[in-house]
């Protein structure tokens, strides 16, 4: 497994982190404080979540005066959900090459 | 509740006895699972290797559960662990077989989990309680639709 896919699936892998992603697609673009405004969750802890969120990729960021404003990228989340489906058909074709053998 | 995970299932024409082999044996997996061959101490933290000619790969994995005839898991490590290292939650999936027969066919299903619990790298990790009780990838399209549908 790539070390980039195992950063997102980590990532993604928090409840609190993707509450703040779910919150933020909904939303199209936020900051830190208004998201801590959606969840039961402090401004500091939001503002870690989107910064992982960031460095894997799943969201891009940009200044706007003294505000940073997070949004999800829908090309990490596809490549992601690419992934995932690569490795269920993985299990198709080796359960396929089990059950071929089995029959023989 | 742990969901961030895949799920297979397929029926199988043959004996349950047969099948379990065929999951369990060395001789076995390394040819429908690996094509170079395995090897297997078949019981619980046993280790277990098999084998890929291309790019010369090899899954490294230690046995976690076995039922005859109807349960066999182990963990599968998947990040860059020193050799010797045990095998967590933070650098392996966990693959469970179940087998259940029903006439003359096997069911097989087998369930990789763990995906979202792998650990990223020390320098990258987080100061904080990291909580993987989250529902992805179950939700991971109706997102990707949602985030595609605001990009767009």
């Amino acid at each position: 497994m790539l070390a980039t896919d195992t950063e997102v699936f980590s990532a993604l892998g928090d409840a609190t982190r993707w509450q703040v992603l779910t919150s933020l697609a909904e939303r199209g673009e936020g900051s830190a404080t208004v998201i801590a405004r959606d969840l039961p969750v402090s401004r500091p802890a939001v503002l870690k979540h989107l910064q992982v969120l960031d460095r894997v990729g799943l969201v891009g960021s940009r200044k706007v005066g003294r505000e940073v404003l997070y949004s999800p990228r829908a090309e990490r989340l596809e490549a992601t959900a690419r992934r995932m489906a690569e490795l269920a058909a993985a299990w198709d074709t080796r359960l396929a090459a089990l059950k071929k053998l089995a029959e023989s | 509740m742990d969901t961030n995970i895949i799920e297979r299932e397929v029926a199988i024409e043959a004996p349950i006895e047969r099948v379990w082999s065929l999951i369990t044996q060395a001789e076995h997996l390394g040819t429908w699972f690996g094509d170079a061959g395995a090897e297997i101490d078949l019981r619980p933290g046993g280790a277990l290797q098999v084998h890929w000619q291309e790019g010369d790969h090899t899954l490294v994995g230690t046995v976690d559960a076995v039922e005859p005839t109807s349960r066999f898991a182990f963990r599968w490590h998947q990040l860059d662990t020193p050799a010797g290292a045990d095998l967590t939650e933070q650098n392996s999936t966990l693959v469970e077989f179940s087998l259940t027969s029903e006439g003359d066919t096997t069911h097989v299903r087998v369930v990789e989990s763990g995906f979202g619990s792998l650990a990223l790298p020390e320098n990258e990790r987080v100061e904080m309680h990291a909580d993987h009780s989250g529902g992805w990838p179950v939700e991971l399209g109706h997102l990707q639709a949602h985030a595609a549908g605001v990009a767009a």
